[in-house]
């Protein structure tokens, strides 16, 4: 595939905070429809990285492509929401005081306006489409339950099913799986499995079981660059990525 | 020549010697004779005071100063103060220590020494008006002249400037030749210079300018003034002129100069305004800033801290110099134990819940009002001030610093450095930044967080309770103290941003200054609003106020 | 109505019965003023009317404060200063209506301006002689207000206690300002002394009878608006406002914009709330500015319960009821009881008297749906 056929192209991106370069020369693709894993020592650059797609930090040189012809660097934060990138966050935040169905309501693509969320009633076809989301991340039965009574694995699935309901094409996620039990990590990465194909999904995880059960393709960061790529043996096994884990 | 005398001697029989002794003591009885008979006089022109009107009264006063009698001066002044009676019983004229007192200690006019004492209804006033008074006031500047203290030369000087007569200037003229004090002579020198004013010569009046020039005097420049002013004519009423550029320039000069002062005086009262509101801020800010609360208490506790001062004051009623250096240690126990008290039954059950701790000390701030307003009743109660912290430092005319506010500011400033100093340098300072900083880490770490929170709140309403004694000075303490200055306060803590010293410093004197400044030209109201809207436009560029904290834990905040 | 009782969030059933009660109470209140005897015990003295329409009033402006503050987590300390609008806007009507009837007998002049030798009518008065535009005035002041504060405040993102602070710091300058004899508002005796509305007369017990009917219609309106905005998405959207802001912001929603509109609304009510106010109880003066008045007013909703909008309301009432009774009986108490209620409230009752009926039921059923991950 060329380069005009990824879904997200990244090159050459270099950031620095106060002469500390967070980023350096940071060059990545993400194909249409694939799972990618990123891993990489703390301090390796992959939150700032994802600041850098989601447009929470300008980079200081380098190119940010989302599909053929949008220029990531050019949009604001909502612009690149809206484009079709979305983001899980480490922390889950879901709203508590609201039930797993109305949490999936308010992320809800369309209208954002008070006026029109006055006066909004869902249609059948946003019914369906909720309903199809609880049943991708599992959370049909608790639908009516208040979001502070679920546990702390399925509060990432709801985030995660808010996510989708704004039918992103790339969707980038922090550490999904810590502070997750053993069984809740196996759902999730079932989950994500099932995401690839119809979105884009790029996974940063330390967590190395949970990345060699989901992961084709291993990308490993180090101060800001990529320093080896390729699928899990092959990765694991690089001197370099053994030197840069274990340490000098 | 010589044989004449010698001559003389021949012919008396008890010689030289003796004639010399016998003109001796001619000598010595005659001005005794002179003088008892001047003391008579003296006297006795005292004595006709008691039934003249007043105008008859300016005139007797004026022949009482030409007898040159040694007690002029000291008769004068007490007929000036309303302290010269006469006894009833015998119409004789007494000077009286207070005109307050009863029973009356009296003075006898011509020795000036103590005369035993009268009941108040035995003696009668003798009595003034405004116009005998002024009288009055400019013939005891003129004995005043030569006093050997400075300061009544000075005031002397400065009452006769106010009628320069000829024979005041001829007066002035005389002491400037003797005069050794260099602010009195440069006194003399004006109003012999503002005399000069009146005088044909336009050289001299020219001279005279150039001296006053260099005055800062509202009435040196006023007289200045009137040189430029036109007759109903149309005409200038200073023909030359030389004379008149040279006096607008000086009145420019001048006003420049008072314009100077004068904004140096609204800054210092500022200044000291705004030391209250860095007090009550820096409690605040300690307290929200590390715990997150706002008390809506705080008003309150600083006033307990007046409270305090009253009753100390009220405790020891001899004593009042010391009351104030008593009362410091004593409101910050006060208001501080009140503080830890609030901490420990209501605020600690709280945390996490800024808003509901917002209500719950507005309900203590109620109840501490009621509290005081039951006690000691709903009237203000005055607190006095040390006879070391009253009057004022005169520097000129446009410039007087007030030493009960000079020692505010000060003792704002190091109040503000002492705190600094526990923060920086003690355990507890150390605690009680890493509390605010990240909370969780510091109990991770061993810190008893809860100590270090009723701590703090103590420490905060300690300072609360010291800027209360302060206030005191300022104002008249009463229960509603708190609620006049809490909304001020928190204004500050948002401006200067929330648990950050120096902000509470720069925030409360800025506000203090800015306050003072617009008062006088839009009036109390309009400038709260202006503060208010100027506040509001400032938070749009800085939401976290002139220093924010930094880091996460305040993000989450 | 019948949405009411079975809307989705398991039935506003408090709201159903608070409506039914607010029915009962204008149909027997006038009945039992105009038609029952004054011997009669049930009757209900003039003085029983007006105070049942004040404290029917001060339900509105609980409504107002809770709707901002219970669903949407912004806590006003200055809402008292949109009512106290609303009832300059109806004071300045009722001023223009006395005409030459007053003291000094000036048919455009009101009493004051006469006394304070006033020439002629400031323009801020022009049109308050015709009561629809006095209506008009009623909304968009205190509407206008908010809309300018709020758009700084929201902007800057101000939130918390430092917004509390300056809404606290609004109420005081307008109090101020109102306190000023020069501004035009009949300084610090503000209005009184008023004659009739739109042609009742106000000594008449039957105007006070229909003003009570007209204020209970007014509660029964907004509470049904405030509920529609709740119940809808955009209620929603403003609860998880309340909860998470920055997710919301995250979520794509215009968050100040929403608080804008809701501040907005709720300065609205308020406003019209003090509209009505003020003609039953006969005078208006700066001290309703005062920010003593816009803080009983969050207790009134504490203490019924907020994120209720009929707690707050019912807050009001028994807590005013209490001050009635108490600055009778026992003044001194008055503000040991208030302090002592803020108090015990914040840290007994979170949720309010209401919360205590319907807190654990509501547990109850969330805990039956959810079950544990397997």
């Amino acid at each position: 595939m060329s380069v005009r056929d990824k879904r997200l192209n990244l090159e050459d991106l270099t950031v620095s905070f106060d002469g500390f370069k967070a980023l350096n020369k940071l060059t990545l693709y993400v194909d249409p429809g694939e799972l990618l894993c990123i891993i990489g020592p703390n301090g390796a650059g992959k939150t700032t990285m994802m600041d850098v797609i989601t447009g929470k930090t300008r980079p200081d040189s380098g190119t940010a492509q989302f599909g053929s012809d949008i220029n990531l660097l050019e949009l604001s934060e909502a612009e690149i929401v809206a484009a079709g990138i979305g983001r899980k966050f480490q922390k889950p935040t879901v709203f508590e005081q609201l039930t797993v169905f109305e949490n999936l309501e308010l992320a809800l693509a369309g209208t954002r306006s008070f006026l029109k969320t006055l006066r909004a009633h869902i249609t059948p076809a946003q019914h369906e489409r909720i309903d199809h989301v609880l049943d991708i991340i599992g959370l049909s039965r608790l639908r009516g339950a208040p979001g502070r009574i679920l546990a702390h694995g399925q509060k990432q699935w709801l985030e995660i099913g808010m996510l989708l309901m704004q039918n992103p094409e790339l969707l980038l996620v922090d550490e999904p799986v810590a502070g997750m039990t053993p069984q809740e990590i196996e759902r999730t990465s079932e989950l994500l499995l099932s995401l690839a194909g119809e979105h884009s999904v790029v996974v940063v995880e330390h967590d190395m079981a949970f990345v060699r059960s989901i992961a084709r393709r291993v990308t490993v960061l180090h101060e800001g660059h990529v320093i080896a790529e390729g699928d899990m043996d092959k990765v694991q096994n690089d001197p370099r990525v053994i030197e840069v884990y274990l340490g000098v | 020549m010589f044989r004449t005398e010698l001559q003389v001697g021949k012919y008396l029989p008890w010689g030289g010697p003796w004639l010399f002794l016998l003109l001796l003591a001619l000598w010595c009885i005659v001005p005794l004779r002179a003088q008892s008979s001047n003391d008579a006089s003296f006297l006795s022109t005292l004595g006709q005071l008691r039934e003249a009107s007043y105008s008859d009264k300016a005139a007797i006063a004026e022949r009482l100063s030409q007898t040159a009698h040694r007690s002029v001066r000291a008769v004068l002044t007490a007929l000036l103060e309303g302290r010269l009676y006469f006894r009833n019983s015998d119409q004789k004229v007494f000077i009286v220590k207070s005109a307050d007192a009863d029973p009356h200690n009296l003075i006898d006019p011509l020795s000036l020494k103590d005369a035993g004492s009268a009941s108040a209804d035995s003696v009668t006033q003798i009595g003034t008006n405004n116009g005998l008074r002024s009288a009055l006031r400019t013939t005891v500047a003129h004995f005043s002249l030569s006093s050997p203290e400075v300061a009544v030369r000075l005031d002397a000087v400065r009452e006769m400037s106010r009628s320069l007569d000829e024979p005041t200037v001829a007066l002035l003229r005389q002491r400037l030749g003797v005069e050794t004090n260099s602010s009195v002579k440069k006194e003399i020198e004006t109003a012999l210079a503002l005399a000069a004013l009146d005088g044909s010569d336009s050289g001299a009046r020219l001279e005279a300018i150039a001296i006053l020039k260099q005055s800062v005097s509202q009435d040196v420049r006023n007289r200045l003034a009137l040189l430029l002013d036109k007759s109903p004519d149309g005409s200038f009423v200073e023909k030359d002129e030389k004379v008149r550029r040279a006096a607008a320039a000086a009145v420019a000069t001048i006003d420049r100069w008072r314009a100077f002062y004068s904004g140096f005086q609204t800054l210092f009262f500022g200044l000291s305004l705004g030391s209250v509101l860095v007090l009550i801020a820096i409690g605040l800010a300690i307290t929200f800033g590390v715990m997150g609360v706002i008390n809506m208490a705080h008003g309150e506790l600083m006033m307990l801290g007046a409270y305090t001062t009253y009753v100390v004051q009220l405790a020891m009623p001899g004593h009042i110099g010391i009351s104030i250096l008593v009362a410091i240690p004593a409101a910050f126990c006060v208001a501080g134990l009140a503080g830890v008290l609030m901490e420990r039954a209501i605020i600690q059950f709280l945390y996490g819940r800024p808003l509901e701790t917002l209500l719950a000390t507005f309900g203590v701030s109620l109840i501490l009002q009621q509290s005081v307003r039951s006690t000691f009743s709903a009237l203000n109660r005055s607190v006095v001030t040390p006879d070391w912290m009253s009057g004022s430092l005169r520097l000129n005319d446009a410039l007087a610093i007030t030493y009960n506010r000079l020692y505010i500011v000060i003792f704002t400033l190091i109040v503000f450095f002492l705190i600094m100093l526990v923060l920086r340098r003690t355990r507890l300072g150390l605690y009680i930044r890493a509390v605010s900083q990240n909370r969780p880490m510091a109990k991770a770490m061993g810190i008893r967080t809860e100590w270090v929170d009723a701590m703090t709140f103590g420490l905060g309403s300690g300072i609360a309770g010291v800027a209360g004694v302060a206030l005191s000075q300022l104002t008249n303490v009463g229960p509603g103290l708190g609620q006049s200055y809490i909304i001020d306060s928190f204004l500050v803590v948002v401006f200067g941003g929330v648990g950050n010293l120096w902000g509470s410093l720069i925030g409360g004197m800025s506000m203090g200054i800015v306050n003072n400044l617009l008062e006088p030209y839009a009036g109390a109201v309009l400038s709260k609003i202006f503060v208010l809207v100027a506040l509001i436009l400032f938070i749009q560029v800085r939401p976290r106020g002139l220093f924010p904290q930094k880091g996460r834990a305040a993000e989450d905040k | 109505m019948f949405r009411l009782w079975n809307s989705k969030a398991g039935g506003d059933r408090g709201g159903a019965w608070f409506l039914a009660l607010l029915a009962l109470v204008a149909v027997a209140v006038p009945v039992l003023n105009q038609v029952v005897p004054s011997s009669s015990s049930f009757h209900i003295s003039a003085f029983g009317i007006t105070l049942i329409g004040k404290y029917l009033c001060y339900g509105m402006l609980a409504l107002a404060v809770d709707l901002i503050w219970g669903y949407c987590g912004i806590l006003s300390l200055g809402h008292a200063a949109f009512f106290a609008l609303g009832g300059y806007a109806m004071g300045m009507y009722l001023m223009r209506q006395i005409g030459p009837r007053g003291v000094y007998g000036n048919p455009i002049l009101p009493d004051f301006m006469v006394f304070l030798n006033y020439k002629s009518l400031p323009w801020f008065w022009y049109g308050f002689n015709h009561f629809l535009f006095a209506l008009a005035m009623m909304i968009l002041v205190p509407g206008l207000l908010a809309l300018v504060f709020g758009w700084f405040a929201f902007r800057s993102r101000v939130t918390g206690v430092y917004f509390s602070i300056i809404t606290q710091a609004l109420t005081y300058a307008l109090m101020l300002a109102f306190f000023r004899n020069d501004m035009g508002f009949g300084g610090n005796n503000g209005f009184t002394d008023f004659k009739d509305i739109v042609g009742f007369d106000l000594h008449a017990d039957s105007t006070h009878v229909v003003l009570l009917v007209v204020t209970a219609a007014a509660l029964a309106a907004s509470y049904m608006a405030c509920r529609a905005i709740v119940d809808s998405r955009a209620g929603r959207v403003i609860r998880a406002i309340r909860d998470a802001e920055s997710r919301t912001r995250f979520l794509g929603y215009p968050v100040e914009s929403y608080k804008l509109w809701l501040f907005v609304f709720s300065a609205v009510v308020a406003g019209i709330a003090g509209a009505l106010y003020v003609p039953q109880i006969g005078i208006i003066n700066p001290s309703e500015f005062s920010p003593i008045n816009s803080i009983e007013a969050v207790i009134w909703v504490a203490v019924g319960g907020r994120g209720t909008l009929y707690g707050a309301i019912v807050g009001a009432i028994l807590v005013n009821y209490a001050k009635t009774y108490l600055t009778g009986a026992f003044p001194e108490v008055w503000l040991y009881a208030l302090g002592g209620l803020f108090v015990l409230v914040t840290l007994f009752l979170p949720r309010g008297i209401i919360g205590l009926f319907s807190g654990r039921s509501k547990d109850k059923s969330a805990a039956a749906n959810a079950t544990p991950v397997e």
